[in-house]
């Protein structure tokens, strides 16, 4: 009876697991086949030969590199900035008392509620009479004032750690941003690490931006461009999905890369309080 | 003593002001300014290339008589009322499967949850294809199961399945919520669970009695997130029907009507209006699930 049901639990969980990951396998495959095999009724989930050679006809098909690049540039510096940001107000709403810190960080909280598109058009004509239209400065600097769901989670876990080794550090005459960037920082690793891969995703993944912002063909990201190429009439499948591959790569490759501290993040979100 | 008080008070508030400016800065410029901004232009005539004039109610009433208005609140209301409690249903019964001792455990985590992390534009050109009705693999599976050709689907090209096709896209994506109750399965007290074995509870009593009252903040916080997503769905509809919401209207969500006025009519004085009805129907709806539910969620004898 036990086997019986340890094994229909493994059968349960085998086959949810394979309905997620099939549709990615099946991509894999389409991007690897022939058009004329994909045109064929059936289901094949592994390609019966690897046509590497998709990928380079895919990627030529729209100008891969420049998307890359704009998409690296903005990732980069989005990601940077708005870490140390993030990090830098969480380590004043976690240590330092001022007054009316605590209603900022309650206000700051309940802008995560407020749609997108509330402030999105004011912002557009900011950015549009600072020149900003059709650059990639939109899609970067607004990162850099700090971002609520970051701060929220360094708050966490500066809160976690003891304050005697910063009080020693004060006696010893250290300055409050010494403290924070000699002392907290270093050891704030861990959830440093899941803001930088929560933070990399979001801006990779990023839809809507670009979409507002750019308009000519050599300034968009890989998210814009694929979606534009995809809007083309008449790319096939399997220059598609191969396009589609390469862009998921990346976010796959940090995702497992730092797999432990994202989950411990996506986790520390769900946690009361 | 007054007076090194309150040099202690000065020094405690230049640095909370030195350390919190980005957020204060960043709040004021891309949020508090920007929503202000948007309430007023909700009340103008705003083409863009001109200035914007004040025509009070007028965006508000002229929305109220708008068919596609009603359409696009109707497709979202849609989406929003299925998506997010099928997507919380499968989270957790995910996360229940995963919560027993199985061996592979982070194994299978893992593929439950990379789907969750596909960038959007990529999974809405998957998902195109999979539900192509000619060469899509989840046609040719229900053809392949001898499906009667009439009752097969035709997807994202039919006006009545294209929203049913955009919350199994989503279902696709509930990773994210699947490893919040995973982490709450984990903290719920096993004793609590052989004192009930001991008086003999069924499974189905435990989950009720036991499982779901210590998930409830959980369950809780995902449910107001997710609603708050649904409410702005925009991206997948966006790239999988070129922008147009097609097929007649089906996937022409709020969000996407907001956008195409804002973006592609250039009307913005009514798009703000319309996002200030978005705004406010979040809220109001967030408030309504607060007040409701607050004596359901049990924090763990906190309360």
């Amino acid at each position: 009876m036990k086997t019986f049901v340890t094994g229909l639990k493994y059968l349960l969980i085998l086959a949810g697991a394979a309905l997620f990951v099939i549709p990615l396998l099946w991509m894999l495959t389409v991007s690897l086949s022939t058009p004329e095999q994909v045109a064929q009724p059936g289901i094949r989930l592994w390609p019966s030969q690897f046509k590497w050679d998709n990928y380079r006809i895919a990627l030529t098909l729209m100008p891969f590199g420049k998307y890359a690049m704009n998409t690296l540039i903005v990732t980069f510096l989005a990601v940077l900035g708005g870490a140390l940001s993030s990090s830098l107000v969480a380590f004043g709403f976690a240590r330092l008392r001022a007054p009316g810190k605590d209603a900022l960080f309650v206000l700051m909280l309940s802008t995560m509620m407020l749609p997108a598109m509330v402030t999105s058009i004011p912002l557009f004509i900011i950015f549009k009479n600072l020149g900003w239209y059709d650059t990639l400065l939109p899609l970067i600097i607004p990162s850099w004032f700090g971002n609520a769901f970051y701060i929220f989670l360094m708050r966490q876990f500066f809160l976690t750690m003891p304050v005697e080794m910063e009080e020693a550090a004060e006696i010893d005459g250290c300055g409050k941003f010494r403290i924070f960037w000699q002392i907290m920082l270093p050891l704030s690793k861990p959830a440093l690490i899941s803001v930088v891969v929560f933070s990399f995703v979001a801006h990779w993944n990023d839809f809507l931006t670009p979409l507002i912002y750019l308009n000519s063909v050599d300034k968009r990201t890989l998210a814009l461009g694929l979606a534009t190429f995809a809007d083309v009439w008449g790319v096939d499948i399997v220059s598609l999905m191969a396009a589609s591959t390469v862009v998921l790569l990346p976010v796959l490759v940090i995702f497992f890369l730092a797999q432990k501290y994202f989950v411990q993040g996506i986790v520390m979100t769900g946690i009361k309080g | 003593m007054k007076t090194t008080k309150s040099t202690t008070d000065r020094q405690n508030l230049r640095n909370g002001l030195l350390f919190c400016s980005p957020i204060i800065m960043g709040l004021s410029v891309f949020t508090l300014y920007p929503v202000l901004a948007s309430l007023y232009y909700s009340f103008c005539n705003y083409p863009m290339l001109k200035p914007p004039v004040w025509v009070g109610i007028s965006n508000y009433r002229t929305l109220f008589h708008d068919p596609v208005f009603y359409t696009s609140l109707y497709n979202t209301a849609y989406y929003a009322i299925f998506a997010t409690p099928i997507g919380l249903g499968v989270a957790f019964l995910l996360a229940l499967l995963l919560n027993q001792k199985v061996k592979g455990m982070a194994l299978f985590r893992t593929m439950f949850f990379v789907p969750s992390i596909v960038p959007m534009v990529a999974g809405s050109v998957l998902w195109l294809w999979l539900l192509n009705p000619q060469y899509g693999l989840i046609n040719s599976l229900l053809i392949s199961m001898h499906v009667p050709a009439n009752l097969i689907p035709g997807w994202m090209a039919d006006p009545l399945w294209s929203k049913p096709a955009l919350i199994l896209m989503s279902t696709w994506g509930v990773g994210g919520t699947m490893l919040i109750y995973l982490a709450g399965l984990q903290d719920v007290p096993v004793d609590l669970y052989e004192a009930a074995d001991i008086d003999g509870a069924t499974s189905l009593q435990k989950m009720w009695n036991i499982t779901i009252p210590f998930m409830s903040p959980h369950i809780f916080f995902t449910l107001v997130m997710g609603f708050i997503g649904a409410a702005q769905y925009f991206t997948q509809a966006f790239v999988m029907t070129g922008g147009t919401g097609g097929p007649v209207d089906s996937t022409r969500f709020f969000s996407l009507y907001l956008f195409q006025n804002a973006f592609q009519y250039w009307k913005m004085g009514y798009a703000c209006s319309m996002a200030w009805i978005l705004f406010i129907v979040i809220l109001l709806f967030t408030l309504l699930l607060f007040k409701t539910s607050a004596r359901y969620i049990y924090y763990g004898g906190e309360k």
